[in-house]
């Protein structure tokens, strides 16, 4: 069994002795540099799968539990109430309300700012590629330049510009950040993928007498379906994830949840629940978490997409 | 020459009909309506706000920008405060480690996926995920883990291995390598997805001719493959330069820049100051040193991918 898979995925380079029988010499399996191979690939596996495994141990054990101090142990009588006491009623400081409102406040966010980014994005792409105008090329330059600013080198002015929208402290306000900050990233995505369009479709639309926002909606929308979805999980996964812009622009009262969660953690007076604080933190990470595994390859070519230049 | 004439042609054609300012502004109206979202980005936010931070540095604004020109006094304190300073340092020496480690293990372990391995799927799987979390939640499992008492360190020390310590979150000296791994665990995967691709579009070819060359494997590898991938590499070294000099979630989970000073960076540093130092001057005065580090790392990067057309 191992032997043919190997042999299947050796490619043949060639006999050079032609008497023997041809292909490549069947190897055994088990060779030192498999093993070696195998043993650094599982070392780093661990590595990697260490703290998913001690948060998710540690969210499922009582107090006393981790108290007597084994970290690797598994729960002795597995239960949730970490888990309810961190959507529910943690306290961050100043309120006890649990994770639950940050968790809401995260969805408030992620949601608008997503499709909004997204949406204008695309209408950038497509501009870009199809209707260039003097100077487009060089806003499209500057815009991803722009993306390499650190983000608190703009973070003052842009504070004092959401004040004088009055929008600042309010969902409006990241909402409007994060469209800010997507934009260099999605608009280079959506270009290069309508770039790599059959530029044919666009000039027939055109001679028909289809204009900018037509054959944008019949045309384009229904053939970019794949860079969508690519776009909806980088978004997503970096909005949800964000904390910067949600503790700057968001207010107290809308406070998204990875900020909610630092300061259940960080902030909390009183002895320290790990438990609960492990719980809070699995809740955290699970929405992205769930995009990575449902998405699969897409995750893969969603953050490599940042990679592609144009 | 018959091509030259019409376009000349043209050309004098448009310079002299009428209404010739107009139709350049009408011209693709709604195209320019809708782009009207990236050009004020652009103008408003990467362009405006970066002047207004970088002339408002050189002012003593105190808690509201109105503050007089006061030219490079806002970084003179900036570099006399020992808080900068090691703030500086820190990125500097965290940025270096990070930097290399995240490249070496990320090549690493392309290569070793790259060797056929069964499994990669799974590998990738497993390498990749802490990428979609976000920096607090990093940050906060590696704090649980590195829990001098209740962590690795107290369950080691339990189960008789009384010398072993790991108590890096706790020491002021130990505190960066502590950083070091949750950032190399968070960052690590992206670079061998990258590293990967880099890889898998080097030519078959280029391994044939090695192959017969008898160079061996690693030596391929190393002054081949690596040379070959120059343009994944700068990507690479791009992007994780920038989210360096970025470094902030990470920091204010992980350890909340302490113990005492010890693990602060400049995005710190200047969040403090403009949100809660009543200092914005010195706040916008580091932000502008920040500008300046990466436009130290852009530049070279810049004139190499755009400057030198020939090579590639």
């Amino acid at each position: 069994m191992s032997q043919t898979a190997t042999m299947a995925s050796t490619p043949v380079t060639g006999s050079q002795a032609a008497v023997e029988p041809s292909g490549p010499r069947p190897k055994p399996f088990f060779t030192p540099k498999k093993i070696i191979l195998y043993t650094t690939l599982v070392f780093f596996s661990l590595y990697y799968l260490f703290p998913l495994y001690v948060m998710v141990v540690t969210s499922l054990k009582t107090m006393p539990e981790i108290r007597f101090g084994n970290i690797f142990a598994l729960p002795q009588t597995p239960n949730l109430d970490a888990w309810v006491r961190a959507w529910t009623s943690a306290c961050t400081g100043l309120t006890c309300e649990g994770l639950a409102p940050g968790f809401w406040n995260s969805v408030k966010i992620t949601i608008p700012s997503t499709i909004v980014s997204i949406f204008i994005a695309a209408v950038n792409g497509y501009a870009l590629v199809n209707w260039r105008f003097k100077g487009s090329e060089v806003f499209f330059a500057i815009l991803i330049f722009g993306s390499f600013i650190p983000y608190q080198v703009m973070l003052y002015p842009l504070v004092m510009i959401t004040r004088e929208l009055k929008i600042f402290g309010t969902l409006q306000a990241v909402i409007l950040i994060h469209t800010v900050f997507g934009m260099p990233i999605l608009t280079l995505l959506f270009r290069n993928y309508f770039a790599s369009l059959p530029q044919e479709l666009f000039k027939a639309a055109r001679v028909d007498g289809a204009g900018f926002w037509r054959i944008f909606f019949e045309i384009m929308l229904p053939m970019s379906l794949p860079i969508f979805v690519v776009a909806l999980i980088l978004q997503v996964t970096g909005i949800w994830n964000d904390f910067l812009f949600g503790v700057v622009f968001a207010g107290t009262q809308n406070y998204p949840m990875t900020v909610q969660l630092n300061n259940i953690v960080n902030s909390a007076q009183g002895t320290p629940e790990y438990n609960v604080n492990m719980a809070a933190t699995v809740l955290t990470g699970l929405v992205p978490l769930t995009v990575y595994f449902v998405s699969g390859k897409w995750f893969v070519r969603g953050v490599a997409a940042g990679a592609v230049k144009g | 020459m018959a091509d030259t004439a019409v376009r000349m042609e043209d050309g004098a054609g448009v310079s002299t009909r009428p209404g010739f300012l107009s139709r350049i502004f009408l011209h693709n109206l709604s195209a320019k309506f809708a782009a009207l979202p990236m050009v004020i980005t652009v103008l408003v936010v990467f362009v405006g706000c970066t002047i207004w931070t970088i002339y408002y540095s050189f002012t003593n604004s105190k808690l509201l920008p109105t503050g007089k020109f006061i030219g490079f006094d806002q970084y003179e304190r900036l570099f006399a405060t020992s808080r900068w300073n090691v703030s500086v340092w820190n990125l500097l020496a965290y940025g270096a480690m990070s930097l290399v480690f995240t490249l070496v293990i990320g090549f690493i372990l392309a290569v070793l996926i790259d060797q056929k391995v069964r499994f990669e799927s799974a590998f990738r799987t497993i390498m990749l995920y802490p990428f979609a979390l976000s920096f607090i939640v990093t940050g906060l499992v590696w704090q649980w883990i590195m829990n001098p008492t209740l962590g690795l360190q107290g369950t080691m020390r339990k189960l008789g291995w009384d010398w072993f310590s790991f108590d890096w979150i706790a020491n002021p000296k130990m505190v960066l390598f502590a950083l070091l791994i949750a950032g190399l665990w968070h960052g690590t995967g992206f670079c061998m997805v990258l590293m990967l691709a880099g890889l898998r579009g080097v030519d078959e070819e280029v391994w044939k001719a090695a192959r017969v060359d008898g160079i061996p494997t690693w030596r391929t590898y190393l002054s081949i493959v690596l040379p070959m991938m120059r343009g994944v590499l700068v990507t690479a070294v791009v992007i994780i330069g920038s989210g360096i000099v970025r470094l902030y979630d990470l920091v204010v989970a992980l350890t909340n820049g302490g113990p005492g000073i010890s693990s602060e960076v400049p995005a710190k540093y200047v969040f403090n100051y403009m949100f809660s130092g009543g200092n914005i001057g010195q706040g916008l005065a580091g932000a502008t040193m920040m500008l300046l580090t990466v436009l130290i790392i852009m530049i070279p990067w810049a004139y190499l991918e755009f400057g030198g057309k020939g090579r590639r």
